[in-house]
């Protein structure tokens, strides 16, 4: 084993019980995480990438069935582990935070109890020592005037408040590996800016390994080192920031990465439109998930889904396009001069 | 796009009172016009009042006080029927959430035509259910579609269905709520896209409000900023993102991650306190005009500070 892989995920395949039949939710899904480093898991909603964190956390619902895969946390593998086991990781070891802030927190109980109640749950500490380092989080995340605020009740605080209490919680019991389900999706914009840099904050200070799952590139952008993308239950394609944005191979990033204005379109060029919707995961298609709505797909794509095919060492990407037989289409574009752009837009500056 | 103005907001007010003493200033004093067949962008953080503004101007509340002209006319406060009429049939809103936003239990025929039907648009029923039919084609729905719930079709077509609702009635306006936010990434350009050409092909009117400011920036002619009820930058879309001159706007423009990992990774985000500005009695900040067009809300000392930095630059 990879002494420097904090989290791998091998080959998890996963699928929902539901009244209408079994919802194929991951299929096959393969990803590591180094120690250290900020992954982001992009996809859009539907496509997995929640329900890939909650199968490493273990927080599936009930009609969650896990057919095949391992999850190694530190080389060991979580997945038959018992509930018991795995609470002294989850918490101690593995944090979360979620997407809004003001349902994580309780209404009724006081933020500073709440912050403590992490440590005195996982006995960290006695109560005093616990509301001790309550104090110090709630500065460390930037609270002003902790000490007033302690005795304060959730719905004083304003939404970036409250995002920096969970993450407060979160670190509370210096966990190793922090997932973050897009945190700052519920959040203004200035307030998005300050969340992100207090988690890159603390993620330096405390060398954290921090899985970020977000739909807004931009967000990506801003805080991953390396990215997975996901769509209809799996990694499409995975690579470092750089591979990601400037040099993307699969037709589903080329349209995720064209399909929104950045502050340099102008108001001329059109957008790059991702005809229809996603695929029914109760019966996935036959061949590639993404074929249908896929202008450059081939005869093949419809037939046989694509394996990885290796773009360097840290790039791959799940499309027939890389085959060697296959022709040679390249970027589209109006993303290649969006990306030769923005790649002068980064010398000039 | 012409001179004439559509619409015009004069020293607009809504107040929200909670309790007996608080009085909350949605919208506080805001003036701006929008020229026919332009897109005009309404941006802000939420909470700023340009959810409001919108509503307000479509009566959907009543305003505190300020004038908004519509057509040439005066449409806030008390109107004949037949004003009235005029004035929701031409002026129509599309709202963010589409789900929220549909009546369940009626099909997509009766959600189209509901509008038209209360407005008395059409003679008969045939001619109404034809145009009805052309408003599907028009937004990328099939006639098979008319006889369905909302609840069968996905979160992009629902808005679809949301926007020939609110083109059947012919508007010369349409007030657009985040038409996008409720939206996944391949489907908002989808939206965005069909918005952009309706704009073209039927010259229709756009006020566009919403929080993402690189959209609006694609979007729009012109775009206002918002900040806690009050314009504080308006001007063409490529001033108010090349040469900001409001420091919310600054900081607003510096808070938006840009999808270019190199650039944004070393980006700063400038910070904006409102108390910075140091207002009393004696330094009230009003609308000045800083270039042609271009207007910032500032005090008399600050505006003359930005002015002589916008020269340098």
């Amino acid at each position: 084993m990879d002494e420097n892989r904090i989290l791998e995920v091998k080959n998890l395949n996963l699928h929902f019980k539901t009244y209408s039949g079994n919802v194929q939710a991951i299929r096959g899904v393969d990803f590591h995480l180094n120690r250290g480093e900020t992954l982001a898991i992009v996809g859009e909603s539907g496509s997995g990438k929640s329900v890939t964190i909650k199968a490493v956390t273990k927080l599936l619902p009930d009609n969650a069935v896990i057919d095949s895969g391992e999850i190694l946390y530190e080389g060991q593998d979580i997945l038959p582990m018992d509930d018991k086991k795995f609470s002294h990781l989850r918490g101690n070891d593995i944090s979360l935070i979620f997407q809004d802030p003001l349902s994580s927190l309780d209404p009724v109980m006081k933020i500073g109890k709440q912050i403590m109640e992490a440590i005195l749950i996982k006995k960290q500490g006695t109560k005093r020592e616990a509301a001790a380092k309550a104090l110090e989080l709630m500065r460390a995340v930037g609270i002003p005037e902790p000490e007033k605020r302690f005795n304060e009740y959730p719905f004083q605080f304003s939404g970036g408040m409250r995002q920096r209490i969970v993450i407060a919680i979160a670190l509370a019991c210096n966990p190793k590996l922090l997932i973050c389900d897009e945190p700052t999706t519920a959040l203004d914009v200035t307030i998005q800016s300050q969340i992100l840099d207090l988690i890159k904050d603390m993620q330096r200070e405390r060398d954290l390994s921090v899985i970020f799952i977000t739909h807004d590139l931009g967000v990506v952008a801003n805080v991953a080192d390396r990215v997975c993308v996901m769509y209809a239950g799996k990694i499409v394609e995975v690579g470092t920031v750089e591979d990601i944005f400037y040099d993307p191979r699969h037709p589903y990033t080329w349209s995720l990465l064209a399909s929104m204005p950045s502050l340099n379109t102008s108001s001329e060029d059109k957008l790059m439109v991702i005809p229809g919707s996603q695929p029914n995961m109760l019966v996935p298609p036959k061949g590639d998930a993404f074929a249908a709505r896929n202008r450059y797909a081939m005869k093949i794509d419809f037939e046989r889904e694509p394996p990885m095919f290796r773009i360097s060492d840290t790039h791959y990407a799940a499309t027939w396009l890389e085959h060697p037989d296959a022709p040679k289409i390249g970027i589209p574009a109006l993303l290649r001069h969006r990306i030769d752009e923005q790649l002068r837009e980064e010398a000039t500056s | 796009m012409t001179d004439d103005k559509i619409l015009e907001v004069n020293h607009l007010c809504k107040y929200f009172s909670s309790g007996k003493k608080s009085v909350m200033k949605a919208v506080d004093d805001v003036s701006f016009f929008v020229k026919r067949g332009e897109t005009f962008g309404l941006v802000g953080e939420s909470g700023c009042g340009k959810t409001t503004t919108g509503r307000t101007i479509i009566r959907l509340y009543k305003p505190t006080s300020g004038e908004v002209i519509f057509n040439g006319k005066r449409i806030d406060g008390r109107l004949s029927k037949e004003d009235s009429r005029a004035v929701t049939s031409k002026m129509q809103m599309i709202f963010q959430d589409p789900i929220a936003s549909l009546n369940p239990r009626m099909t997509v025929e009766e959600i189209i035509c509901e509008g038209a039907k209360i407005n008395k648009l059409f003679p008969d029923k045939e001619s109404m259910r034809k145009r009805m039919y052309e408003m599907l084609d028009l937004v990328g729905l099939t006639r098979e579609h008319a006889t369905r719930y909302p609840h069968e079709f996905s979160g992009g077509q629902r808005q679809r269905i949301g926007i020939a609702r609110a083109l059947i009635t012919q508007p010369d306006m349409i007030i657009a709520d985040e038409p996008i936010s409720a939206l996944d990434v391949s489907i908002q350009a989808q939206v965005l896209n069909l918005l952009n050409d309706l704009r073209k092909d039927l010259g229709l009117t756009i006020l566009f409000i919403a929080h993402d400011l690189s959209v609006v920036k694609y979007f729009s002619d012109r775009v206002a900023v918002m900040n806690r009820g009050r314009i504080v930058e308006l001007s063409s879309a490529s001033q108010v993102y090349d040469h900001p001159v409001h420091p919310y706007t600054k900081s607003l423009l510096s808070a938006i991650p840009i999808p270019n990992p190199r650039v944004e990774k070393q980006r700063k985000r400038v910070d904006y306190d409102p108390g910075m500005h140091g207002y009393d009695a004696s330094n009230q900040p009003s609308m000045y005009e800083i270039e042609p067009g271009h207007f910032v809300f500032l005090s008399e000392k600050e505006f003359a500070d930005a002015k002589k930095q916008l020269a340098a630059q």
